[in-house]
């Protein structure tokens, strides 16, 4: 029986691998809203009822985003295994675990936005038609400003999934605290690392939850109005 | 200023839109009216520019605008104010904000941008709600509001849906009064499509009336009212028939619908003098169309020059209906 890991060096693994994590999810996110949320525009907008029906456009990026979605991380993570190598100059380590991270949420995010702009009322997009807006400018002004609350949420929800499947990077030797809590932890039966792993993942996801709540709020001007 | 020539629409092989023929002269206000699936909410989304039509013509100033696309297309939208049916506001949004998306559209600077809502602001009344959202306001006060949306691109056409469907009465007054103010001080030409006879009655010089997808019946409302067997005077005017009376009584009964001040108030105690007849009201009321006192009576004559009068009086510009008893069709 070894004895347990000094709570310094603890602490000092929990500090890597929260950075690791934070810039495996933090930049895949980035890249999931800046592809996925056009694709939720994209879907909605050829959607039955859309601004630009168009039911094969729909069918197809449809198909894409649900294949996508059904596809397991951990498939993801090794099938892309030569795009990633290709794109980040390496297969291994944390910025490796970027591209499949990316790739997944892509659709993932592109479904959660399409369903919350489809909630914006039919008779409020069409107002904004009635004044001539142009399509961009009901995108924009309408679709993405009226439900921009729910969509900071959606960013949130992303987040905290993409912190679970990033616990997989370990396969690739990505790092981070999922990787840390199964290898360090679970592997070898060093309990005080992967308990404290544990508690420090619920600590770090109820915060980022906080702060999207906190964020989505604040964009949502009905509340703190003065009549 | 709005002709629409020969509409049709169908969606699924259901005619919506028969045919549809209609004009409204600058500056008036037409209310469109009829059954519920008569095809006016179809009529007002072609106008709006929603919903193209399979055949026929929309013109605006003598341009036909249900072919345009792109940006001819917007620059047609700018012309046609809309106030949509139900809400439309955007809660995240200012009521000034609501107000200024038009402008927005169409690209006129900030500064002219919010002076031009203010102006709109004044003319809808709610000046002190400008920093509201739309959640903080009542629903007379939406509509308002989206009434002021539809006219801030300063359109020669205002197209309203149902703009008074789901408020009470004196919440439906406001919006109408707002109506009435825009035709008035702005000049816009408005279409108003409601199954409301109330709305007819207070702001439409003229009325169609539309039934499954064909107009029925299109005029001036005071001409409609003065035909006896038309649908906006049996919809407007008090009924005459609410008390059974003795015609026995009486050599001659007959109804008469008056239209205007002067023949409210003296056409028929000046036709009993001039022929000797007693003339009494035995049925029927006074109404309002607008500004203008419009009366239907239903009277009761006694007096050999009975006939005479009922005559005189149709001469005089009264619309003398039917005479229930003696010869038919004296002075109709
Ligand atoms: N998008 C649509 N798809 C299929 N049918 C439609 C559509 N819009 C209208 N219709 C049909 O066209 C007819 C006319 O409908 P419309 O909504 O114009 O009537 P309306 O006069 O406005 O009725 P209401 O007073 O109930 O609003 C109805 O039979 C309706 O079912
Ligand atoms: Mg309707």
């Amino acid at each position: 029986m070894r004895s347990a890991t000094p709570w310094p060096d603890v602490v000092s693994y929990l500090v890597e691998a929260t950075g690791e994590t934070l810039y495996m999810v933090g930049v895949s996110t980035v890249i999931a809203t800046a592809f996925g949320v056009p694709l939720g525009v994209w879907l909605q907008l050829t959607a039955k009822g859309g601004l630009r029906p168009n039911p094969a456009v729909h069918r197809v990026l449809g198909f894409i985003t649900d294949l996508g979605r059904s596809m397991p991380f951990i498939v993801l993570l090794v099938a892309l295994t030569s795009v990633t190598r290709l794109i980040v100059g390496g297969s291994i380590g944390s910025t490796a675990v970027i591209v499949p991270l990316a790739v997944g949420a892509i659709p993932f995010v592109g479904r959660l936005v399409q369903n919350i702009l489809s909630e914006v009322h039919v008779t409020v997009v069409e107002a904004a038609v009635t004044t001539g807006a142009s399509t961009l400018r009901i995108v924009r002004s309408v679709l993405i400003r009226e439900s921009l609350p729910a969509l900071i949420n959606a960013i949130g929800v992303t987040v905290i999934a993409l912190i679970g499947y990033s616990a997989m990077a370990g396969v690739i030797g990505g790092g981070g605290l999922g990787d840390l809590a199964i290898r360090e932890g679970y592997q070898r039966f060093n309990d005080r690392i992967l308990w404290s792993t544990v508690a420090w993942l619920a600590v770090l996801t109820t915060l980022i939850q906080l702060a999207f709540t906190r964020a989505a709020r604040a964009s949502d001007r009905r509340r703190h109005a003065s009549v | 200023m709005i002709t629409v020539e020969n509409l049709t629409k169908s969606f699924q092989g259901v005619n919506a839109l028969n045919g549809v023929t209609l004009d409204v002269e600058a500056g008036t206000v037409l209310g469109v009216v009829g059954p519920s699936g008569a095809g006016k909410s179809t009529l007002a989304r072609c106008v709006a520019l929603l919903e193209r039509p399979d055949s026929g013509a929309i013109r605006v100033d003598g341009t036909d605008i249900t072919a345009l696309d792109g940006s001819a297309l917007r620059a047609a939208r700018r012309q046609i104010g809309v106030v949509p049916q139900g809400d439309s506001l955007l809660r995240q949004r200012t009521a000034a904000g609501n107000i200024a998306l038009p402008l927005e559209s169409a690209g006129v600077p900030g500064p002219q941008r919010r002076s031009r809502v203010g102006e709109l602001l004044d003319l809808v009344g709610l000046t002190d709600k400008a920093a509201a959202y739309p959640d903080q306001l009542s629903g007379g006060q939406r509509q308002r509001i989206a009434v002021a949306r539809a006219l801030a691109a300063n359109p020669s056409v205002l197209l309203a849906d149902e703009p008074t469907s789901a408020l009470d009465p004196e919440t439906t007054g406001s919006v109408l009064t707002v109506l009435d103010r825009a035709r008035a001080e702005l000049g816009v030409t408005v279409l108003v499509v409601t199954h409301d006879m109330g709305v007819v009655r207070k702001i439409c010089d003229d009325v169609a009336v539309l039934e499954q997808g064909r107009v029925v019946e299109h005029g001036k409302v005071l001409d409609l009212v003065s035909d006896a067997g038309s649908r906006t005077s049996s919809a407007l005017l008090p009924a005459v028939d609410l008390n059974p009376i003795n015609e026995s009584s009486y050599d001659r009964v007959a109804d008469v619908v008056l239209v205007g001040f002067a023949a409210v108030g003296a056409l028929l105690p000046e036709a009993a003098h001039r022929f000797g007849v007693e003339l009494n009201i035995v049925g029927g009321g006074l109404t309002r169309l607008g500004e203008t006192p419009v009366a239907r009576f239903r009277l009761g004559l006694n007096g050999e020059r009975s006939d005479s009068a009922l005559e005189w009086i149709g001469e005089a510009g009264g619309a003398v209906q039917r005479s229930l008893k003696g010869p038919q069709g004296v002075a109709a």
